[in-house]
């Protein structure tokens, strides 16, 4: 992640958060948060090579299967719960939003999103888009989820989470107006309403 | 690169109270070293062995060959835990064999060796022991204690006793307590040793014999649930022992059976009993009883409940948790109930699991994730 988008990210998350990043990948958003926001956290992830790394640069990693849900975690345990580029990959993609909204008070989550312009673009043309964003081919992506921006609004409050912030990111540019458009990432930070209480 | 080591033994006068509430008198703990202590003391790293283990963690001993330590992939200049940069602490626990106070030891009292008499030990012991000999080490603060196996339960221990005298603990294929069929194979390999016509109510050193067929089952189950699976079928499989035996003149015939009851069949058999014969060689009787108890014994959560979450709320180290995938002794999930206390008392944790074919045995071989990540932890504290 370029410094530039960590801190547009990290802006969204309160000083001094308890953060559990889902699929944290080498842990460097993680990093940047303990470093510069004074939070405390842990990383779910997967990989390898990834977790090596979390571990490398000093980052608490837990290497679980998200597919296996978030048991080991109790109810609003955490301040914030982050699902950077992560929705993507997963079957159970609403449980872990439901999951998000059990154990976090807040979430923030990112995702490429399928409605950028270049990917209609290549669909109207009759191919699945493979771009900077989205650099698989449609056989061997391991983005089994593909979702637009005005999608997710809807499946979020469905899992007992409402949208208290959305947007796009054009490159490092934050955009908020036609974003399901332009924007080929989108960006919503997200109250469980587990944790307000509401219905 | 090779390095040698001497193993030294440190006295202890005074009363070593036991979680049974017996008590040890006097004893004497055998332990190793490898690098230097720094000037404030706080590079200081100890080791804890697990069942048939000792003091000897890494390096050679002079003059004899094949003498490496048990952990001697992990621990030495250079290694994943490195000795030019941490002072490293192996100890022999009590009632081990290896030097340290233990049933084949004189017993003050009546001047034959202890035998069957020995106290029963547990983890808390072991531990209170370490604790003794850091401490005359002159060290007041562990920077971190590693164990795997039963050793992880030393660890664990640690953190929840002296909650303040560490700042890493290092706790890799184990578990926060022995499930039933856990017990269940110690049982099995106690039941072994116990019932040896040798064994003499565990009074056999006075009789001039040691009970060696015991020993060689006990071992031999022992090994069954240390390997996985996978790994027994791709190192032995099916195959036939007279198939590679070059004696043999009829070897060229050994995809027949013999259709024999009691001779060596199969290549598993031939690992099994060799690995056994070589343990009996070397391991005491009493001892295997002692430290098989303490593992069943062992268990934090018992005092609150069986709330392990509780009996942890005082722990202020930072933890790595290590599994291994194909481990069924002690499963990742064992490992992972572990994780949730830490992560319930909000301790800093990292967990990995490891995808190793090995078993339980992963944890002394040289995995290169496992290596890898052991390394980048250490290079950290």
């Amino acid at each position: 992640m370029s410094q530039k988008r960590l801190e547009i990210l990290g802006e969204l998350i309160p000083k001094g958060s308890r953060v559990l990043d889902l699929g944290c990948g080498d842990g460097s958003f993680l990093k940047y948060l303990q470093t510069s926001r004074q939070c405390f956290g842990y990383g779910i992830e997967l990989d390898d090579a990834n977790v090596a790394s979390c571990i490398e640069r000093g980052v608490n990693v837990l290497q679980l299967n998200l597919e296996e849900g978030l048991k080991l975690f109790e109810d609003q345990s955490f301040d914030v719960v982050l699902q950077m580029d992560t929705l993507q990959h997963l079957r159970n993609a609403e449980t872990m939003l439901k999951e998000t909204a059990r154990v976090g008070k807040m979430g923030l989550v990112t995702f490429p999103n399928f409605a950028h312009w270049p990917n209609r673009l290549s669909v109207l043309k009759g191919r699945m888009p493979v771009t900077k964003h989205l650099p698989y081919e449609w056989y061997d992506t391991p983005n089994i989820r593909v979702a637009t921006f005005n999608d997710f609004q809807e499946l979020a409050q469905k899992n007992n989470l409402r949208v208290s912030k959305a947007f796009g990111l054009v490159g490092e540019r934050p955009i908020s107006i036609f974003a399901n458009f332009l924007a080929s990432t989108a960006v919503f930070t997200l109250t469980s309403t587990l944790s307000t209480g509401e219905n | 690169m090779t390095f040698y080591t001497e193993t030294q033994t440190m006295q202890f006068k005074e009363v070593l109270p036991l979680e049974s509430g017996a008590s040890l008198g006097s004893y004497e703990l055998a332990y190793e070293t490898y690098g230097q202590l720094n000037e404030s003391r706080s590079n200081a790293i100890l080791i804890c062995h697990a069942l048939n283990a000792s003091h000897h963690v890494a390096g050679e001993y002079l003059g004899q060959s094949n003498s490496k330590g048990w952990w001697d992939n992990m621990i030495g200049p250079g290694k994943p835990v490195d000795t030019n940069r941490f002072f490293v602490i192996g100890v022999n626990n009590l009632g081990s064999c290896f030097g340290s106070t233990g049933p084949m030891q004189i017993n003050p009292a009546t001047q034959k060796p202890y035998g069957a008499d020995f106290p029963v030990v547990t983890v808390q012991d072991w531990v209170d022991a370490q604790e003794k000999l850091v401490t005359r080490l002159g060290i007041e603060n562990l920077l971190a204690v590693m164990g795997g196996s039963l050793g992880g339960m030393q660890v664990l221990a640690w953190s929840m006793r002296y909650p303040k005298r560490l700042k890493h603990a290092i706790v890799i294929a184990s578990a926060p307590n022995l499930t039933a069929e856990n017990i269940a194979f110690n049982e099995v390999a106690r039941r072994a040793i116990v019932t040896d016509p040798d064994f003499h109510g565990g009074h056999f050193y006075e009789h001039g014999v040691i009970p060696k067929r015991g020993l060689r089952i006990a071992r031999m189950i022992g090994h069954i649930t240390y390997l996985s699976d996978d790994v027994m079928n791709t190192r032995f499989g099916r195959q036939l022992r007279r198939a590679s035996d070059l004696s043999d003149p009829d070897a060229t015939q050994a995809q027949n059976y013999l259709y024999s009851t009691l001779d060596v069949e199969f290549q598993i058999e031939s690992y099994l009993r060799y690995q056994g014969d070589k343990f009996a060689e070397y391991f005491d009787a009493n001892t295997y009883l002692l430290i098989t108890r303490a593992l069943d014994y062992f268990d934090p959560a018992k005092n609150f409940g069986g709330n392990l979450s509780e009996a942890m709320r005082c722990i202020e180290a930072k933890f790595l948790v290590i599994s291994f995938t194909t481990d069924w002794r002690f499963s990742p999930q064992r490992s992972q109930e572990l994780v949730k206390a830490l992560l319930d008392n909000h301790c800093q944790v990292s967990y990995v699991n490891i995808d190793a074919p090995h078993g339980h045995d992963a944890f002394l071989l040289e995995d290169p994730q496992y290596m890898s990540v052991v390394k980048s932890y250490f290079k950290h504290l």
